[in-house]
């Protein structure tokens, strides 16, 4: 994909009730980069994404593209090219797996097609099925599907949607250490033609896959670069271990806490 | 859009396996047992006092069959169907009335005649004088209404019982309007001794079958209708915003027009069983469609299942009857019966009777894996 700006966040602010979540936040993600947002628990990451995909209101602004996103409705900044996933896999439990595909991939479709008994798989489904490793279970209501299949499913979701840029919150939580390989290769792949923004505490899987990196601290970008940037940077780990030594080599693993955010 | 650089693994069509034979055979075969049953062996067997009682069940399994799309599928707890139960079976009666009153020469229909102000026709009744205007306003009165109730309520993300109380505070409002307008509505003892249906006496006994005749095929379509509503993707998008509204305005779509076509069908459906029960039983009232009847709407399709269709129109009909027969020895017990079977109902089996079955193929199971089973 050529490079060019996907998203610009400017100054971005969200408060609720006093408390400031997300207190100014720049933020630029190029075309076809695979960020991840890194931060302790609390520094506002999954507010952010709120914020960008019209959940929560917000000052500041956000481009996609040239259009500006806050104040638009959740729909019409998910049509416009935007999707994400959330902390807990939140499919259609009792829909199957190809149901919840074509549900996704409908969001333009007339009344008339509305209307009508789904006949056959369309084309995109079939390959968002490829992509994510789920045609054999393509008939399974996806209540009954493993944890990490659900993220695959939501991410495929995604695919069919026909989305540019992808916020995944979490992805690999909970996932087995096969699974994250799996889901971070998914990830690269995807990453070729779109791009994709990742909230992530493992910070193994973050050095295996990320191309970019932003450090979030209190409601703030505190560091960006590449993964070996952010982690020579004194102040990230001082905010994540309270230190200011050089806390850890790749190879041995970070003492980081992996937990769910408030 | 997904085309990668790199080859993807050979992409074969996924193909769902073809139906077998059997289970493409089972709805079509449902559906005309049902028609045999209802168009021809009912008539056969039962008397004409048992046909106008069941004629009666039905108009309340049509208003089920709105309450298992809007319910069942969509999520919408429904307790004010009364509401366009009542719209449609008023503006069928006020047809009814002015052209019983036409019929033996008279200016006004007869409760006007006695408590009426002056004798001229109140302005709203007069276009109800044109038999296609009446019958469309059945049908297009209550699901205007549902329309603009709908769209106010659903764009505000009103939900869950909140919604459900909303709707059954419109219930008691309506009938107690009605029952303010003595004058023009015929005030608590509604519209009543109505003799004729479009030229047919309603005395006579041939014509009552008539219009058991009309009912019973009313709900026939009217559960093909709904049956087409349920397979189409908009039954699939339907029940997708009933188990996770959030997530399906991610996908870009807007929750509430979903819910509105589901809402507004099942008020035409409600408004169009409402105008069937006034040839049918003579009468509509505030009595019938205030907060208990509607509640009433809902419970039969709770005890049978509100998701399938089937189980929700044979639950209205059981509990209909259940009603006739056990109000007439307990008049004073049924709406605690009412009650209790509701909260039994949505309490303890949430798929009705309909999901008996699978609910215990399900505990069976779990008893032989005895526990094994893990769930995430």
């Amino acid at each position: 994909m050529s490079g060019g700006e996907a998203l610009t966040i400017s100054d971005l602010r969200v408060t609720f009730d006093g408390f400031t979540a997300v207190d100014g936040v720049d933020l630029t993600v190029q075309n076809g980069d695979l960020r991840f947002l890194i931060g302790p628990n609390g520094a506002g990451k999954t507010t952010l994404v709120d914020a960008v995909t019209g959940l929560v209101k917000a000052t500041g602004s956000v481009r996609f593209g040239d259009e500006e996103l806050l104040g638009k409705p959740v729909q019409r900044i998910a049509r416009m090219g935007i999707g994400r996933t959330f902390q807990t896999a939140t499919v259609f439990e009792q829909l199957t797996v190809l149901q919840n595909l074509d549900i996704a991939a409908g969001a333009g479709r007339g009344m008339w097609t509305m209307l009508r008994r789904r006949k056959g798989v369309p084309e995109q489904v079939t390959r968002a099925l490829e992509i994510t490793g789920l045609s054999a279970l393509a008939e399974r209501p996806a209540g009954a599907l493993a944890h990490g299949q659900k993220q695959w499913l939501e991410i495929g979701m995604l695919l069919v949607q026909d989305v540019r840029l992808l916020l995944l919150d979490e992805p690999v939580a909970g996932m087995s250490h096969e699974e994250r390989e799996a889901t971070g290769e998914l990830l690269q792949r995807v990453s070729e033609d779109h791009t994709v923004v990742v909230i992530e505490h493992d910070m193994d899987f973050m050095r295996s896959f990320a191309r970019s990196v932003s450090v979030l601290h209190a409601g703030r970008v505190l560091s960006e670069g590449t993964v070996t940037e952010v982690q020579a940077d004194p102040r990230v780990q001082e905010v994540y271990l309270g230190r200011a030594t050089e806390p850890e080599s790749v190879t041995t693993p970070a003492p980081v806490p992996v937990g769910e955010e408030a | 859009m997904t085309t990668t650089t790199e080859p993807v693994k050979a992409v074969t069509p996924h193909n769902p396996p073809p139906t077998p034979l059997l289970e493409r055979l089972r709805v079509p075969s449902a559906f005309a047992l049902g028609a045999v049953l209802l168009l021809g062996i009912a008539p056969l067997a039962l008397s004409d006092f048992r046909l106008a009682l069941l004629a009666k069940y039905l108009c309340y399994a049509i208003v089920a069959v709105g309450v298992s799309l809007a319910w069942g599928r969509g999520g919408l707890l429904v307790l004010g169907q009364g509401v366009f139960f009542g719209l449609g079976g008023y503006a069928m009666a006020m047809h009814l009335k002015l052209a019983d009153a036409a019929d033996t020469g008279q200016k006004l229909p007869d409760f006007m005649q006695l408590y009426g102000t002056g004798d001229a026709l109140p302005w709203w009744w007069e276009p109800f004088a044109n038999p296609l205007f009446a019958l469309a306003m059945t049908v297009v009165l209550p699901m205007a209404v549902a329309a603009i109730l709908g769209f106010l309520v659903f764009r505000r993300r009103v939900k869950g019982a909140y919604f459900a109380i909303l709707s059954q505070a419109l219930a008691a409002a309506l009938s107690i309007w009605l029952i303010g307008q003595q004058a023009t509505t015929g005030g608590t003892n509604g519209l009543t001794d109505i003799q004729g249906f479009f030229g047919y006496s309603l005395d006579d006994p041939v014509n009552q079958r008539m219009v058991y005749f009309v009912i019973a095929a009313v709900l026939l379509l009217l559960m093909l209708l709904a049956r087409q509503l349920f397979v189409s993707r908009y039954g699939e998008l339907l029940v997708a915003v009933r188990d996770s509204e959030e997530r399906v305005r991610f996908l870009g779509y807007n929750p509430a027009n979903v819910k509105l076509v589901a809402y507004v069908v099942a008020a035409g459906m409600a408004g169009l069983a409402g105008a069937l029960f006034v040839p049918a039983v003579g009468i509509i009232s505030p009595a019938l469609i205030g907060i208990v009847p509607s509640i009433g709407f809902v419970i039969g399709a709770a005890v049978g299942g509100r998701a399938s269709l089937v189980g929700a129109v044979l639950g209205a009909i059981a509990v209909a009857w259940a009603q006739s027969t056990l109000s007439d020895a307990f008049p004073a017990g049924w709406t605690y019966f009412q009650g209790l079977l509701f909260v039994v109902a949505v309490g303890f089996l949430p798929g009705g009777l309909a999901s008996l079955w699978t609910v215990a193929r399900n505990r069976r199971k779990a008893t032989t894996s005895s526990g094994s089973e893990v769930t995430a």
